[in-house]
Parts: C-alpha cells; structure tokens; sequence
C-alpha cells in the first residue's frame, strides 16, 4: 500500500464529480484528497487525486476511471516528473507575545506568509508540499496545542516541462 | 425548421431505426408520447409495469442484437426502472432508457413526481445524462446510441425535463459521432494474438472458456470455426451457454458453482485456459486461489478493466469477442491433443448430469428434455433460481436457438417480460420462459401485456412450492431450517413445520385460473406422461400465451454443487438422501 497521484481530465458538467467519486465509493476505493477546478477550456475540468492502494487496485482505478464516459484523459503521476503543491491556513488564536514573536521567528524559517493579524490572533498562508505542511501542523500542534486552526486545500499538480524541452 | 423537443425525439429515434419501444406513460413524459401518437413507424409496446418493461426491452434487444429502447415518465416511472437497468447493464445489453423530468426550473425543488434519476442511476448504467437545453437533445440522444452499443454494451440512460420536451429548435440530426472521452477498441493487437497462439500451439491441456461476451458479440459461428479448426475443447459460462452448439462434439459443458463434473475438471486440470469474454465472475471461478492454478491464461475482453479484474491474466487481448476471434482463426492451427480430448470425453460419459430416472417422478431435467425435442428455431428465456440453473444444465442450444437469462444480476422476475420482449423482436420464433413459482409472481401482470399484444408465447412455471433455490442452500448449509422460503405457508400453518406434507394448504394463486382470467390457455402438468402433449398443444395455440404450470418435487435439487468458498474440483455430485 501506498499513495499514488493521478491528474484527471474530465467534461465540466454537472454531476461529473459525483460520477467520480461514486465510482471510488461503489468499488471500496478510499480518496484520500481531491482538488477540481476548470481549465483553460471551459468545457474541462481538471482533478488531482490521490489514494492510498496496492498496485493491483490502483490499476483497475486507472482502467474503470478510463472507460468513464466523462473521463477524458487519466494521467499517473506515479513515475513521471511532476510539480505539486497543496495551500493551507492556519489560524491561531489565544497568542501572546511571546507566541506571536515565536510565529514571526519560524516565518523566516518556513517562508510561510503572516496575511492577517488581530490582538490575540494570526492567520498564515502557506503553499507547500503536503509532507512539509504536515511536518508544519506537527509543531504548531506542538507549539500552540488546541489553539490551532487549520484549512487544507489538497495538492493541485502539473507534469514538469520534460528535459528535452527546456 | 423549428419543431419542439417531443418531436426530435420521435424523429430521432427514427434516425436511429427503432422499430418498436417499451413504454409507459406519466406526466413528465405526456409530450413525448403525444408525439408518438398514430405514428406507424414505431411500434410502441404498453407494458403493465416499469421493471417489466425495460426487462422486455431487454429481451427484445438479446434475442435480436438490436438496442432496446425505454420511455416512462419521471420519480416512480424512473426508479422502477432501476432493476431492469441493472439487469441489463449487468449483463452488457444494449439499451436507451428516456425517462421524463420536472421542467428544469423545477429540478431540485423537491416538485412532484421528481427524483434525482441520473443520481439513481449513475452507478447502475453504462452512462446517464440529463438534458438540460433544447439544442443538446438531438447530440445526446445520438450519443446515447451509439455508447449503448459500442464497446461493452450497455444501458444509457436519458432524462428528459418537460420544458425541454415542449420548446421548439432546429430539427437537425446528428449524423457524425465524436465524444472526446470514448473511444472504444475497435481493432485488435496483432502482436498479443500472435503471442497467445504460440502459447496455444505448445499447449497439451488447452481449453476454451467462451463467457457471455461471445454471444453478445453474436461471433457464434466464429467460435464454433475457431473450435474446429484446433481442436480444443470448449466450456462456457452460464452466459456464453450457445457459443459453440452444445451438441457439438467439442462442448464439453458449463462450468462453476453447479457446472459439469467434466467442464470443472478440465477447468482444474488444463495447461492453457484460453478466454474469451468471461469477467471470471465467483460463480465461476470458485475459491479463486486454486482456480486454473497451473495455467497460462489467455483473456479476450472488449473491457480493459475485466483484465486481471479477479484472476491475473498472462496474456491480455482487449478487443471485441468477434474481431478477437476472427483474427485469430487467421493464425489457429490443428492441436494435438487426442487423449485430452479423450479424458474429457470419458469425464462427460462418466458424470453425465442427470436428475432421476425414476418414471414416477416429474423432474425439470424431462421438462427441458421435451422443450428440446419439440421446439427447434425458439428462444428460451429462464427466470433466476433452480428454473435457471436446471436450464442452463439441461438445454440444448444450436445456431437456431437462444438462451436469454439474468446471469450477473439474478433478477427474480425477468423471465415472463423477456420472453415478451423476444417474441415481439422475433415473431417468427417460438418462445418459451421457464419460471419457478417464485419469479413468475414477481411480475405475472404482464400475462396482460402478452395477451393484449396477441403473443403466442408459452409459460412453464416449475411450481414446487418453494423459492427453491434458497431452500436447497438451507438444506444443505443452513441445516435445513427454511426460513421464509416456503410459499404454501399460511398464518395458521403449524410454527414448527419444516417439510411439505399432506396437511400443506393449497397454492396460492392457481396459476390455470390466474391464466385463464388474463385471457390466456392455462394448463396444469404432474406426470410425464402430460408433458409432451401440454407442449405440443401450447404450440398450436397461437392466439395467446400458454401457461403450463408443472408441479414438481419439492424436494429437487440442482446437483452438482460446488459448496461456497470451495475450489471447482470439490463438487458435491448428488443429493444426500435423507
């Protein structure tokens, strides 16, 4: 078991999110994230999702995704040059100075973004790998435990322009 | 020109060369049948209900290779439809389900008669859509077509909002198809049959395992070429039952759960297992582990995910059964392989399946015999349960013949609505459903539909008193305790009862007497001696259906068994007396 990436192309209808995700719901296939958003054709959505399966499951998930009507193009990321990044905020509440001074510190740091900012709270912004986001949520959990909020976009990704092109 | 939606769709479906459709008319769907109205080209078929409705439509599409095609209004006119969806799609059958809709400015407003059909159906069909704007209609309608029968065949499902049924645009038709997310294979790759006939040619216990997808495919003929032309023999699926004459001398049988002792044994026993068409369901396989264990297999498929779906495949082919087929003869050679086909021979004369010999006793298996002898250009339609499995066991099927039955799904209640569907696509055939006392009740209504549309078809309900098929696993898995499977039960019966005995109540309904009130020949057969004679006369009434209710032990079987969960070769071969 591991996780695996795949882009999807699919028509930018209604009910096609549906159909995708029943799919992995009829078959017992878990998602672990999923983003969607159109493309520069309106008429095509574009999804990044990833699962947690064995080969064998992950290769009938490529197949019964293929032979869906709505599906245009099944991409695996598994072993080709990708870029991937995932948006997450965190707001952290009850912060005193020294907690706020502590946030500035490990900004310089993690080059996240400090975007809004009240007396006794702090909103960051961050685009990152989700390994490095998670890392992140660890220490704030650790640093400022029950004070954090969090919002997780899911990893959007591209294929990397292949070496012979650049 | 302008003409509202209702009109595109009858033009449509014109384009499209439908001859005859199932419906069933409601308010959302009103427009779509005032279309219709006095129109000759379509023969437009009113059945009593909904699931037996797309069920004839499926019947009239596997007895004639044509897309069935389905209209009924919208919320309960749709969700009827579900089973009948499922059944078909299941069983890779070509239909167009059109259901109507509440007005699209109604659609989420919890309005009447509305449900979320496309929700419903998404998951149960091949494709479902809803039309949303008058000018999409004409590209889906054609669309749907051309997705039901493509590819793996299936159920495509249209749903039809009224304000779109009633607006007016172009009456222009489709003529090209491009959906940039279908393609399905239409060719085949070279290089794997090339691969898989070396792998056939060097084969000492090779054996052809023929599924549903090859009688789909209506590649009979190929097939029974293929066969000759090597040699191999040949098993099939309860599905793929027909691929090949099953009287011919290289049709060894049907394997799996109650297949022959011989089809099993070659199956456990074989050195390649060449398939074509079969998704190695676990009706056939059984304890998957040890299935074909020591066998290269070779799988043709037209659905790329059925490859390596349950069993792991060394050579995949993906294309359709019949371009497969045709390919390969170009390549097939003479095996030799005699004293293989031999030891299937002497396993085939060894454990012959029979039922009894008794005289005295009425089987299924003297039944079927009969449907044999005296039926010779027919189609057979079964319901689902031991009437099915005795029928797949027991028929003989050559090119004159079909076999149309719920194999993937199992739907109690198919076989009566079928066997109408059949016999509207193909009149001049006789046609014949085998039903238990159990399924024909599940839709018996449509005895209506047959005799309103003057259907000489003839009914055999195999009535022993039990939904036999579930009985016979109580029996011998769930130590004979018969839970609600008995139905002469009444209120008043005695709670401890476990056995039909003298003091049983009598069978309701009497199925002569049901016959008789719909307007159609009711008969009811207990010896042998009746049996030849029910039919001959069931076949000179040629006004109405004929019922023939047959009234059988209840106590039968359907022998051998594979037990759940054990491998092809532990077949339990007979009953335990008790």
């Amino acid at each position: 078991m591991e996780k695996r990436w795949i882009g999807l192309f699919v028509e930018n209808e209604i009910g096609v999110l549906a159909r995708i995700s029943g799919l992995f719901s009829s078959k017992s296939y878990n998602i672990e994230t999923l983003t969607v958003g159109t493309t520069e054709d309106p008429t095509i959505s574009r999804m990044t999702i990833s699962i947690i399966s064995d080969d064998k499951t992950f290769e009938q998930i490529k197949k019964q995704l293929n032979r869906s009507v709505e599906v245009i193009k099944v991409i695996d990321y598994t072993d080709i040059p990708i870029h991937k990044k995932e948006l997450v905020y965190f707001k952290i509440n009850s912060c005193n100075d020294k907690d706020k001074v502590e946030i500035f510190r490990l900004e310089e740091i993690y080059k996240y973004k400090v975007i809004d900012y009240s007396k006794n709270a702090i909103i960051i912004e961050w685009t990152e790998t989700e390994s490095k986001i998670d890392d992140l949520i660890k220490l704030f959990k650790t640093l400022f435990p029950n004070r954090v909020e969090i919002a997780r976009g899911g990893s959007v990704a591209m294929e990397a322009i292949s070496v012979a092109n650049k | 020109m302008l003409i509202t939606g209702a009109e595109l769709f009858v033009k449509a479906l014109k384009e499209e060369k439908v001859d005859t459709m199932f419906a069933y008319p409601g308010g959302q769907a009103i427009d779509l049948f005032d279309a219709l109205y006095k129109q000759k080209e379509i023969n437009v078929i009113l059945p009593r209900h909904e699931q037996a409705l797309v069920h004839a439509a499926d019947g009239y599409a596997r007895s004639t290779g044509k897309v069935g095609v389905c209209l009924v209004t919208s919320g309960p006119g749709a969700t009827n439809l579900t089973t009948g969806v499922a059944t078909a799609n299941y069983d890779s059958v070509p239909l167009v389900c059109f259901t109507g809709q509440v007005p699209t400015y109604l659609i989420g407003n919890d309005a009447f008669q509305e449900v979320d059909t496309i929700g419903i159906m998404r998951s149960i069909c091949k494709y479902a859509v809803t039309v949303r704007k008058r000018e999409d209609l004409a590209r889906i309608i054609h669309n749907a077509f051309y997705i039901a029968k493509s590819g793996k065949p299936g159920v495509v499902v249209v749903d039809i909002p009224k304000d779109v049924q009633i607006a007016l645009g172009s009456d222009e038709y489709p003529k090209d198809i491009h959906i940039r997310g279908y393609n399905p294979n239409t060719s085949v790759h070279m290089g794997q049959v090339n691969k898989a006939m070396e792998v056939l040619g060097k084969a000492k216990k090779p054996i052809f395992l023929i599924g549903g997808g090859v009688n789909i495919a209506h590649a009979n003929q190929e097939m029974t070429k293929l066969a000759e032309i090597t040699g191999v023999p040949v098993v099939t699926t309860i599905m793929g039952k027909g691929a090949i004459p099953t009287n011919h001398e290289l049709y060894v049988g049907n394997l799996g759960i109650h297949g022959s002792y011989a089809s099993n044994t070659a199956i456990s026993n074989c050195d390649v297992l060449f398939s074509i068409g079969t998704r190695f369901n676990d009706r056939i396989t059984g304890k998957i582990e040890e299935f074909a264990k020591n066998a290269t297999i070779i799988h043709v498929d037209v659905d790329p995910a059925a490859i390596s779906k349950n069993i792991s495949v060394s050579i995949p082919i993906v294309a359709d059964a019949k371009i497969a087929i045709e390919a390969i003869i170009k390549k097939a050679k003479k095996l030799d392989i005699d004293e293989w086909r031999e030891e299937i021979k002497s396993w085939k004369k060894d454990y012959k399946i029979r039922m009894s010999d008794d005289n005295n006793i009425l089987t299924p298996e003297y039944i079927i015999d009969n449907i044999n002898k005296i039926y010779k250009n027919a189609v057979i339609t079964t319901d689902v349960g031991q009437n099915q499995l005795w029928t797949t066991q027991f028929l003989e099927i050559d090119n004159n013949k079909r076999l149309l039955t719920s194999g993937g799904l199992g739907t109690m209640g198919y076989g009566l609505p079928a066997a109408i569907g059949a016999k509207i696509g193909c009149p001049n055939k006789d046609v014949i459903n085998v039903s238990g006392d159990g399924g024909i009740q599940m839709n018996i209504q449509e005895l209506a539909t047959a005799v309103c549309q003057e259907l000489p078809i003839t009914v055999c309900i195999l009535n022993n008193g039990y939904l036999g098929n579930v009985r016979q696993w109580q029996e011998m898995f769930y130590d004979k305790r018969y839970s609600s499977t008995c139905l002469k039960y009444r209120k008043s019966c005695d709670e401890n009862c476990d056995k039909c005995n003298k003091n049983c109540p009598v069978y309701t309904p009497d199925f002569v007497k049901l016959a008789e009130s719909y307007g159609a020949k009711g008969m009811r057969v207990t010896k042998r001696e009746e049996v030849e004679k029910a039919f001959k006369e069931a076949k000179k009434n040629n006004t109405t259906p004929t019922v023939i209710e047959f009234i059988i032990d209840d106590t039968l079987n359907v022998m051998p068994m594979v037990p759940p969960g054990n491998t092809l070769k532990d077949m339990i071969m007979q009953k335990e007396e008790n």
